[in-house]
């Protein structure tokens, strides 16, 4: 037998000859593992490579556009909750600035930076999120137990703020929903500080590491041309080389007179998108500290009862103060008739949301413009030719998140 | 702050842009005729002192009971000069076709797909108008404001419930 073996002679190029492969059909989805949130990817395979591919969203919807719209205008915040659901402040926010832009109502200080300070919170938690799944993906599950800590303590900070990990409902059209605790703002820099000794934990086992390296460098890149082009926003659009960031270019909120740096990368792929995260991880954490240092005691909402309800001494005692709050919850805010588009800087870009009033309580149209959109869209152009091994760190850097992307 | 905008397509293109305002907290909107679109947003992004590059955001309307009934939004950006323009188009229930804007935005082709599922508005020249979150066999265009808002169309048939707090499982079932 083995003098067999011996006798038969392997062709020389034997090694470098191309393996014969058949093209199939790959169904990715809804439901997989590796498919955050429940995208269905048809992917077409030579081999191993990936020949073309095509995406099929929608099984996540379930109707949020159609639902605000038989809703008041504050019964909508716990909506917004659910479209990120990882970074559900921002979303707050988002709409909250949306319908103040078609009031015409500025909130007073100590309520911007509230809504500043939270927000970059959970921007931390979402980015936390990306890295640990991301770890996870490409087998570096420790990442996943870091970052989960990470995030979960942050996110204790925010309960004791909005009273709860995920649906945070913080906002309002006018301010916010409560105050800080006394003595949070201690407890905050503590957690900041377990925080970055976490994220500086991950960054030594992912940053320099070969395998993470071999299999995020230069795979799901895209052009600064194509990016643009495909609306991209935030992180990969930074990823990519341009440095569009909502915080810097059209300043809301207290985002003027805080001081941070935006980082932009050069390649524009899948590696240059988790290092962009990392870095603003650490820019959050400044623009906190900063917050929490600017931030004086004061109003968080507007005193201004057509819009925010009266405290409740003045529904009880007074029957201006009951009326202002039957109105309230029985008719809802009447918003002036009118359209507004107002945008900001989400974890993973533009969040938009273009509201339509006929100066009724509900809105007459509400559209979210989701950042993961435009990113999702681009999967197929980005990992055409590519392996399909890259489809799944691709699949992680854009971060794109079902419960806003499919509404 | 994109007056500039404005003036610059009433000036080049005047008889397709048939009003223009500012409206809340200074965001410059114009109202463009529906068979212009397409020639209004190639002049946007290639004059050199506009050049709105990117597409954040593509919507639409249903004004039911007003003339035309449905609008389409766009919503425009150029990273380079940083302003930003919106554009609403009236588009009359009777002949909902618009030229695509997917040929300068690639950003655009699922905005135009939603438009398509949740309205019923067609983009003539678009690569793949299918629907995007509903399904094929889906009958109507949900986000219309006649399609009503428990309005149902189960794929497989829905078991009848008799008590609502269970469910439909069996009975007898803690």
């Amino acid at each position: 037998m083995a003098k067999d073996l011996e006798t038969q002679q392997a062709p020389p190029d034997a090694l470098e000859a191309s393996f014969p492969t058949k093209r199939m059909h790959l169904n990715l989805g809804p439901s997989h593992p590796a498919m955050h949130g429940t995208v269905r990817a048809v992917v077409d395979l030579d081999g191993e490579d990936i020949h073309s591919m095509k995406l099929d969203i929608g099984f996540l919807h379930r109707g949020f556009e159609k639902s605000c719209e038989g809703v008041t205008w504050t019964q909508v915040f716990p909506y917004t909750d659910r479209l990120n659901y990882v970074s559900s402040i921002m979303n707050n926010v988002g709409y909250a600035l949306a319908v103040e832009k078609l009031c015409k109502l500025d909130t007073p200080d100590r309520a911007k930076y509230l809504r500043v300070l939270t927000s970059e919170l959970h921007r931390m938690c979402d980015h936390l999120t990306l890295v640990g799944a991301m770890g996870l993906e490409l087998g570096a599950m420790t990442v996943l137990i870091y970052a989960m800590e990470a995030r979960d303590i942050l996110w204790d900070r925010l309960t004791e703020v909005c009273g709860a990990r995920l649906t945070s409902n913080y906002a309002r059209i006018g301010g916010v929903a409560r105050d800080l605790p006394p003595g949070w703002g201690e407890k905050v820099e503590k957690t900041l500080g377990r925080v970055t000794e976490l994220r500086e934990e991950i960054d030594k086992l992912l940053t320099r590491n070969r395998i993470v390296m071999d299999r995020l460098l230069g795979t799901g890149a895209i052009t600064r041309e194509d990016a643009i082009n495909y609306g991209f926003t935030g992180p990969c659009l930074r990823a990519a080389g341009e440095p569009y960031d909502v915080r810097k270019a059209s300043p809301y909120l207290v985002y003027d007179r805080v001081e941070f740096d935006v980082p932009v990368g050069t390649r524009g792929d899948n590696f240059d998108r988790y290092l962009i995260r990392m870095e603003e991880m650490k820019q959050s954490d400044r623009i906190v500290r900063q917050c929490l240092e600017q931030m004086e005691p004061g109003e968080i909402a507007v005193a201004d009862y057509r819009y925010v309800l009266p405290p409740k001494p003045e529904v009880y005692g007074t029957i201006e103060g009951a009326m202002a709050h039957f109105k309230l919850i029985m008719e809802g805010i009447k918003v002036p008739a009118g359209e507004a588009y107002s945008y900001i800087e989400a974890a993973n870009g533009e969040l938009g949301f273009y509201v339509v009033s006929d100066g009724g309580g509900r809105p007459y149209k509400l559209g979210v413009r989701a950042p993961g959109w435009n990113m999702l869209m681009a999967l197929p152009q980005m990992l055409e030719g590519k392996l399909l091994a890259d489809l799944i760190p691709t699949f992680d850097t854009i971060n794109m998140i079902g419960g806003e992307v499919e509404q | 702050m994109s007056q500039l905008a404005v003036e610059r397509l009433k000036e080049r293109l005047p008889d397709a842009v048939s009003d223009a305002y500012e409206g809340v907290g200074g965001d410059d909107v114009a109202i463009v005729k529906k068979g212009r679109i397409e020639e209004v947003c190639r002049f946007l992004k290639e004059d050199p002192e506009l050049l709105f590059d990117m597409a954040p955001y593509i919507t639409a309307v249903d004004y039911l009971g007003e003339d035309p009934r449905f609008e389409v939004v766009y919503e425009l950006y150029s990273t380079q000069k940083n302003h930003r323009l919106r554009l609403r188009v009236p588009v009359p229930e009777s002949d909902p076709v618009l030229a695509t804007v997917t040929t300068l935005w690639k950003g655009a082709d699922w905005y135009e797909r939603y438009c398509w599922d949740m309205y019923g508005i067609r983009f003539e020249g678009h690569p793949d108008l299918r629907r995007l979150y509903m399904y094929e066999e889906f009958v109507g265009h949900p986000l219309r404001k006649d399609y009503p808002l428990r309005g149902r169309q189960p794929l497989v048939p829905e078991r009848p419930v008799d008590e609502p707090w269970r469910g439909p499982g069996p009975a007898g079932r803690d």
